[in-house]
């Protein structure tokens, strides 16, 4: 088996490749796209940590994370649609009013 | 010392990145998702290394099956697979960038101060033959983590309500808060 370490090192490489697409990705999906990349990095420390301490909290917590992203994730592509409704795009720079 | 786990974790690892980074270039949306799905199944093929086989599945049936189709389908009703971007805001670029240096290099202090010693890089041990279970997994949910399982079901239902009222056509302009 692999140490712990190597699966943190591997789960910090791929949040920070999600923040890069969230702070640089002017697309608004693929912003969302690079959040759920960020989720799934956190879930793997979970389930290492998990593993690490034979506990298996860590891995019902995963399963909460993954329910409440699939919620979140309906809600926001819904936004999407009503923002493109209005404002015919997605680009994050058009969304710079309060009211439609 | 090489193992065979080592080259397992190794060869996932890097497909994991660099679907990640493909998620993050490509300039087609579709291609970005088709990335990603990718990347989510590595990613599930290493929690069955870890001995996760319910969060395994779990994962390929909701994030790369439901999530990423719900994805799919967004992009295509709005045709937004080759959205041109625009000017980007002047400063955006260089300051995102040293904003994901300055994380980078923190993590990797915290990484290298406290888990990089040498105790550190033993291997995890093998479980138990019972660890992780489905029945191990229901019994903890259902008898520890029952009020949070319960709230899980009105966060899960008012966004069911949220992305009907959202997306309604008979209303247009969306004046909810």
């Amino acid at each position: 088996m692999v140490p712990l370490t190597y699966y943190l090192a591997l789960s910090f490489i791929l949040f920070v490749l999600g923040i890069t697409g969230v702070l640089l990705r002017r697309n608004a999906i693929v912003a969302f796209m690079s959040l759920e990349l960020m989720f799934n990095a956190a879930n793997m420390a979970f389930i290492a940590f998990a593993r690490q301490f034979g506990a298996l909290d860590g891995q019902i917590f995963v399963f909460f994370v993954m329910a409440v992203a699939a919620a979140e994730v309906a809600v926001g592509l819904a936004l999407m649609v009503a923002i493109f409704r209005t404002k015919r795009g997605i680009n994050i720079d058009q969304m710079n009013s309060m009211k439609g | 010392m090489i193992t065979a786990g080592t080259i397992v974790f190794l060869v996932l690892a890097l497909i994991a990145i660099g679907t990640a980074l493909g998620m993050l270039i490509s300039r087609n949306s579709i291609y970005s998702v088709l990335f990603l799905v990718m990347n989510f199944g590595t990613i599930a093929l290493l929690y069955l290394v870890l001995g996760a086989p319910f969060i395994a599945l779990t994962q390929i049936t909701v994030y790369a099956g439901a999530i990423m189709v719900l994805f799919l389908f967004v992009i295509m009703l709005l045709g937004g697979e080759g959205i041109p971007g625009h000017e980007p805001l002047r400063l955006q670029r260089p300051v995102s960038l040293l904003m994901v240096t300055i994380l980078a290099g923190e993590a990797l202090l915290v990484i290298g101060l406290r888990y990089a010693q040498a105790n550190n890089f033993i291997p995890l041990e093998i479980p138990p033959a019972t660890y992780a279970t489905p029945t191990e997994i229901g019994l903890l949910l259902y008898s520890r983590y029952l009020l949070p399982f319960e709230v899980t079901s009105v966060i899960l239902l008012a966004a069911l309500l949220g992305a009907i009222l959202l997306t309604r056509s008979d209303q247009p302009s969306n004046r909810k808060n």
